[in-house]
């Protein structure tokens, strides 16, 4: 393997309690490789436990064993809420569970990145691959506000976007739970004031995120996840578009609730907003104070 | 049973040819190519299946069953050999199917109809477009036979038509399109890309290719093998060297410093994966493969 990061054996044993079908070449029917996760994880580590300190409430809501659908909010610039998810999983979680992401279609396009995301099990956002994954009793990460989620800017942070449909009737369709969480922290670490399309579209990606402090890396600010109980529905997929939506509006009501409840908790934790304070003042976000 | 095979002289043809010999079928063959040591109960015509004698075979002999395996690929013919034999072949085929009453007719297709792209799906069922139309020009003539065989379910209602979507395969024969590609000392990959790839052991194909005709299997059906592996370690157990090249070099190379002569259409293929769920095959036949792919891989590499 071309990248081969000595990997942790603490990490690599996380990797083999995994409830995966690995074969002897540790490699799993989707290609999903134990090696490339085992390196991957071993690099997530420090950013997970350190650089931004995540943290986990709720986490016995993520069923055990079985299909799920965890669906929450996506943070703008650089997704490492995805990230961070998958590791919370990964680290927190007893045992382990690995969560697939559903990838935005450029991403298999660029060369390297396509490789590691199907080595890791993130696959292109097909419904043929969620229900695919869902019906082989994996988890599912979803951002239902979709890759406009991730377009957010500063000052509209953890405003949630308009939901998409597809993910309810695939829920439904292949009668997955949805365990719905919050993600803070992500806003703060990332916080975009503009962005850039023309390079963007140079790069095959929708945009460049632009932060303050100019570079597209994240801060190292303190992360939460709050997840809340699993939401059960009742249909095969087919239902009218007013009764999904119905749905559709429950999930997006518990999340805003954990997002309130995780914001609340997050601004205790760091020391009274600070922080949040001092990033509003160098973007001159004239957005609404909060509270 | 009587059972007429075209495309008989090909590996995978003779190994067909020898099963059903062995489970006490009467196997006709048609092939332009000989069969010089074809074993007993094997009756061989030297025919073009677009000419005339093979017609003849047909109305003399009356097959039971046909397991039409007579096409080529970009390997070996031209574009024009290509519709002839693949596509007109296939028509004279099954009109004589038809004509001569033939009561189950097989068709050995291909899983790269389906296509390599980065939107595609990983596991390919049966009811997705073959889009390898729209990608791979030198192997549009073999999506048109799939579904041109595939109509023969509407059009002849009262014969058991049956289409295989038939995965890679790989074994001792070293013969076929992945072999092709694998054949060099050094294999061309694209750099920063490592798709899956699904084949299965000559023999295998073979043994799914007798169910399909012994379980009386009506419709399309894709057939694979064990679990598809990575292409990097495909090429590093079949014990080959990995050269991997910057796309734009990629199609430059071929053909050329002992790479295989791949047509461009054919670099999607070294990028993505072309796997296909055969769940549907595997219910109605029972077919389970013997080997596994670390077998199918060391038979490859050390076959004499």
């Amino acid at each position: 393997m071309p990248f081969n990061v000595i990997n942790n054996p603490e990490v690599f044993e996380r990797v083999r309690r995994l409830q995966i079908p690995f074969n002897r070449y540790g490699l799993d029917r989707y290609g999903i490789s134990q090696e490339h996760l085992a390196n991957v994880f071993t690099v997530f580590r420090p950013f997970y436990e350190r650089y931004f300190s995540v943290e986990c409430y709720g986490l016995e809501h993520v069923p055990g064993q079985g299909r799920g659908m965890l669906v929450g909010n996506h943070s703008g610039g650089i997704p490492v809420d995805g990230a961070m998810l998958l590791s919370a999983l990964f680290f927190d979680k007893e045992p382990p569970r690995l969560v697939h992401g559903m990838v935005d279609k450029f991403a298999n396009r660029w060369p390297i990145v396509s490789q590691w995301f199907s080595r890791m099990g993130q696959f292109t956002g097909l419904p043929e691959h969620a229900v695919r994954l869902l019906k082989d009793d994996r988890l599912l990460m979803v951002f239902p506000e979709g890759a406009e989620g991730t377009a957010k800017l500063f000052k509209d942070r953890y405003k949630l976007l308009d939901f998409g449909t597809g993910f309810m009737r695939l829920a439904l369709k292949s009668d997955s739970p949805i365990i719905p969480f919050a993600f803070i922290g992500g806003e703060e670490a990332m916080p975009v004031m503009f962005r850039l399309e023309k390079l963007g579209n140079l790069l095959g990606a929708p945009y460049v995120p632009v932060p303050p402090h100019l570079l597209p890396i994240p801060l190292p600010v303190h992360c939460e996840f709050h997840f809340g109980e699993p939401m059960n529905f009742e249909g095969d997929g087919t239902e009218s578009d007013e009764t999904i939506q119905e749905y559709i509006d429950q999930v997006r009501t518990r999340i805003e609730a954990l997002i309130e409840k995780g914001r609340r908790h997050w601004r205790k934790r760091i020391g009274r907003g600070d922080r949040e304070r001092a990033i509003e003042g160098s973007t001159n976000d004239t957005a609404e104070e909060d509270e | 049973m009587k059972v007429l095979i075209t495309g008989i002289s090909g590996k995978l043809g003779r190994t067909v040819a020898e099963m059903l010999v062995a489970s006490g079928h009467d196997v006709l063959g048609i092939d332009r190519r000989p069969w010089p040591d074809a074993p007993e109960g094997v009756e061989m015509f030297s025919a073009d299946i677009r000419k005339r004698p093979a017609e003849d075979v047909f109305r003399t002999h009356r097959p039971d069953a046909v397991i039409h395996m007579a096409t080529v690929t970009h390997f070996t013919s031209s574009t024009e050999e290509r519709y002839r034999i693949n596509l007109r072949g296939t028509r004279a085929v099954f009109d004589h199917c038809h004509n001569y009453g033939v009561s189950r007719a097989i068709f050995v297709g291909r899983h790269t109809v389906y296509g390599a792209a980065s939107d595609a799906p990983l596991y390919y069922t049966e009811d997705e477009p073959p889009l390898a139309v729209s990608t791979f020009p030198e192997l549009a003539d073999m999506v048109a036979a799939d579904l041109f065989a595939g109509s023969a379910l509407w059009r002849y209602p009262e014969m058991d038509t049956c289409v295989l979507r038939l995965c890679y395969t790989l074994g001792p024969s070293r013969r076929g399109t992945l072999a092709s590609y694998l054949a060099g000392p050094r294999v061309p990959t694209v750099m920063g890309f490592d798709p899956l790839y699904q084949f299965i052991h000559d023999r295998d194909a073979a043994r799914a290719i007798c169910r399909a005709m012994e379980e009386d299997l009506r419709g399309v059906y894709n057939v694979a093998g064990p679990q598809p592996v990575p292409l990097s370690l495909l090429i590093e157990v079949t014990g080959r060297t990995n050269i991997p090249l910057p796309e734009s070099l990629v199609k430059h190379a071929l053909g050329r410093f002992g790479f295989p002569d791949l047509p461009e259409g054919a670099v999607p293929h070294l990028k993505y994966p072309v796997v296909v769920d055969d769940e549907a095959f595997r219910q109605k036949t029972g077919f389970e493969p013997k080997f596994d792919e670390v077998k199918a891989m060391e038979a490859f590499r050390w076959a004499a």
